[in-house]
């Protein structure tokens, strides 16, 4: 039903909590207990703190080129919290809400930001895939690995994130284009950001919304709210259903506002005005949920303040392990390439290795 | 013991893998109710059913793409580029993903993908349907290529190429398909990957070659040996990781090599082999390691390939040259 009320040609958004925190849908409300929401705030507010961590770090010149995610937590944190262990997240590169509410270990993020492939190492038991960077290209994968759940009747559905400037890659199209003819369980769930770097969402498509790009695909397409967490925790959770249920693929716009740069080395000051990016503060995701929680009763000031503190050590320590175990071993360059070592590689890492005990190196 | 030619054999081996182990998928642009534009692929699905055996949306970039993640997820994607012509869209998945995938995860996904395409000239075709470009997919680390240039080849670089954990790039010479059948066991075997054939053991000088220019090659060879030349033969048979120690010891006891490719000279595989000759055969050179390949031009339209191949005529002239270097 809910796809069918908010037609994306209509340009309806679906929103349930407004902008201060009060519940405009109470019938669409998903009835979560208290420390469900907690969990869900505090996941919100270490996200926002590992990014400020990060940035601060960056600045020092202790690491490296980083993405960060201010503005987008909701939309990260209230997708994500719908998965089962055993689904899938197939992330673009700015997801680590998502991320963090799928369990992966802040230490293993924030490795791969310092610069060592073992960051993109996670345990058996948590399904996400490694960043991807170049856009678009892993919406395939996300098809692929939901068609394999498919054909091989496991019950998973797979979440791929992406931004608004993806969906001008034709591997968008190719992707969308798979998941509706053979039906797989993906969920194509975009963080409309409304910048590609420096390029507007307008410059981006003359399609009045994204969301519905999913009709000419033959898949419900929904525009939700970004910023209000259960907007799309309800509207991601349509989605999984319809997966898991055998119905196929669907497209959600998360409507939002990349807040900070696209990347430590950007400066978004040379392509937007200030009063937009305040204008978007105002609708910040993290301010509107504790609006919402401390008007019910849930959250004190004092327990808030704890949270964030909490969070901002969780991240330093976090740092201060990966500044300590961060080097890469010479041989790891080179023992990943294949399942074994060829005989070219053997031959270039002892040439190598020969070199630097020449000079004393090893 | 079966007799069958190449394209028999890439089927039936595609048949008995997918009954050994049901991971193994097989799509593509029209391989499912077709079986592919060669017949690569026909009948499996009828009797593997749709499950395993898929037509595709008419997307290579997706049909890589998707491939990967079945991969991830415990499959066995074996899928089919109609030509190698159309493999282009695909590259940002082969060079940026498929290659990728084990070393930017550190060993925990995989991508066990068999990207099979038939590739090369001389069956009079439309412009992007000769094209040999192996040394593209050469160049790149993580990717295995491998090429057969016989029935019985095809049917054990294949299964080895299916079951092998790593991505493989495994280029079938459209032009031999049909071309000559061969005596092909019918119970399985193995072709490792990694290793050249000494097809043909001689004296006077090392030819290496590979894919449908191996026939144009040991055709050159009778002639040389009418004229008491006697040259010795290697199949490379995969592109990469090229088999350096076969080519070494052989150039060790001939000190001549020609390289014979169908691909275009400059910055091909040729070049890599004449490479690790000069890097590690060099004392032993009495002739400086030549190639004759086809030119660095784009292929001809079906009116002017007969120019671009290298003919056995030509093969030999090259031969008589080099044996008579300095001499």
């Amino acid at each position: 039903m809910l796809f069918e009320n908010y037609n994306p040609m209509e340009k309806k958004m679906f929103q349930i909590m407004n902008q201060e925190g009060e519940i405009i849908e109470p019938d669409l409300m998903p009835n979560l207990p208290r420390e469900v929401l907690i969990k869900m705030y505090r996941l919100m507010v270490q996200t926002r703190e590992t990014d400020k961590k990060a940035l601060l770090y960056q600045r020092q010149g202790r690491m490296l080129t980083y993405a960060p995610n201010i503005g987008q937590e909701a939309a990260q944190v209230g997708s994500a919290f719908v998965l089962e262990k055993k689904d899938w997240m197939v992330p673009a590169f700015r997801e680590l809400g998502a991320w963090l509410t799928r369990g992966a270990d802040l230490k293993k993020i924030y490795l791969y930001w310092y610069g060592n492939e073992f960051g993109s190492q996670l345990p058996e038991d948590i399904r996400i895939l490694p960043v991807s960077i170049p856009i678009a290209s892993h919406l395939q994968h996300a098809v692929g690995i939901a068609w394999a759940a498919k054909l091989q009747k496991k019950d998973e559905v797979v979440i791929t994130y992406f931004g608004d400037g993806a969906t001008s890659q034709g591997d968008f199209a190719e992707s969308m284009n798979w998941a509706g003819v053979y039906q797989t369980p993906t969920i194509f769930f975009c963080q409309n950001n409304q910048f590609a770097i420096s390029v507007p969402r307008a410059s981006q498509t003359a399609s009045e919304t994204i969301a519905q790009k999913a009709i000419a695909f033959g898949m419900p397409g929904i525009l939700v709210d970004g910023n209000d967490i259960f907007a799309i925790y309800v509207a991601t959770m349509e989605a999984v259903k319809r997966g898991r249920s055998g119905e196929g693929p669907t497209l959600i716009e998360a409507y939002t506002y990349r807040i900070g740069a696209h990347t430590t080395s950007d400066d978004p000051t040379r392509y937007r005005k200030n009063e937009e990016v305040e204008e978007w503060k105002k609708k910040d995701p993290i301010d509107r949920m504790r609006k919402y929680l401390m008007r019910e009763g849930m959250l004190t000031e004092e327990e808030d303040k704890t949270i964030a503190l909490e969070c901002a050590s969780i991240a330093e320590e976090a740092f201060k392990y990966v500044e300590a175990n961060g080097d890469i071993a010479l041989e790891d360059i080179f023992k990943y390439q294949y399942k074994e070592m060829t005989p070219q590689l053997k031959e270039q890492m002892e040439e190598y290795q020969q070199f630097l005990k020449g000079r004393g190196e090893v | 013991m079966a007799v069958m030619n190449l394209l028999q054999a890439v089927n039936e081996t595609l048949r008995q893998e997918m009954k050994r182990d049901d991971r193994v998928v097989v799509f593509g642009e029209d391989v499912g109710y077709e079986g592919g534009v060669f017949r690569a692929t026909a009948d499996l699905q009828k009797e593997f059913g749709t499950d395993r055996c898929m037509d595709s949306p008419l997307a290579e970039s997706a049909i890589v793409g998707v491939g990967i993640g079945m991969g991830i997820n415990g499959m066995i994607p074996v899928v089919e580029m109609q030509f190698m012509g159309f493999v282009y869209p695909a590259f940002n998945q082969i060079i940026c993903h498929v290659a990728r995938m084990r070393n930017r995860s550190r060993g925990r996904y995989t991508v066990p993908m068999v990207i099979r395409m038939p590739y090369g000239g001389g069956i009079r075709a439309l412009e992007h349907h000769s094209e040999s470009t192996e040394a593209l997919f050469a160049h790149i680390p993580g990717l295995k290529v491998v090429i057969p240039s016989t029935p019985y080849d095809a049917k054990g670089l294949l299964a080895s190429a299916i079951r092998d954990e790593d991505p493989v790039i495994f280029m079938e010479p459209k032009r031999i398909y049909r071309a000559f059948k061969q005596e092909v066991p019918e119970e399985e075997y193995l072709i490792p990957i990694g290793k050249a054939k000494v097809v043909k053991e001689g004296q006077s000088i090392t030819i290496i070659s590979w894919g449908a220019s191996m026939r144009e090659v040991l055709k050159a060879t009778e002639m040389a040996e009418a004229k008491g030349i006697y040259p010795e033969v290697i199949d490379l048979r995969t592109i990469s990781p090229i088999d350096g120690e076969t080519i070494i010891n052989s150039v060790k006891k001939t000190g001549r090599v020609l390289i014979v490719h169908e691909a275009a000279k400059t910055n091909g595989v040729g070049a890599e082999l004449v490479s690790i000759i000069n890097e590690k055969a060099f004392l032993h050179l009495e002739a400086p390691p030549t190639r004759l390949t086809g030119f660095d031009t784009i292929f001809p339209l079906p009116k002017g390939e007969h120019h671009y191949i290298p003919t056995p005529e030509r093969i030999v002239n090259k031969i008589t040259e080099l044996v008579n270097y300095l001499t």
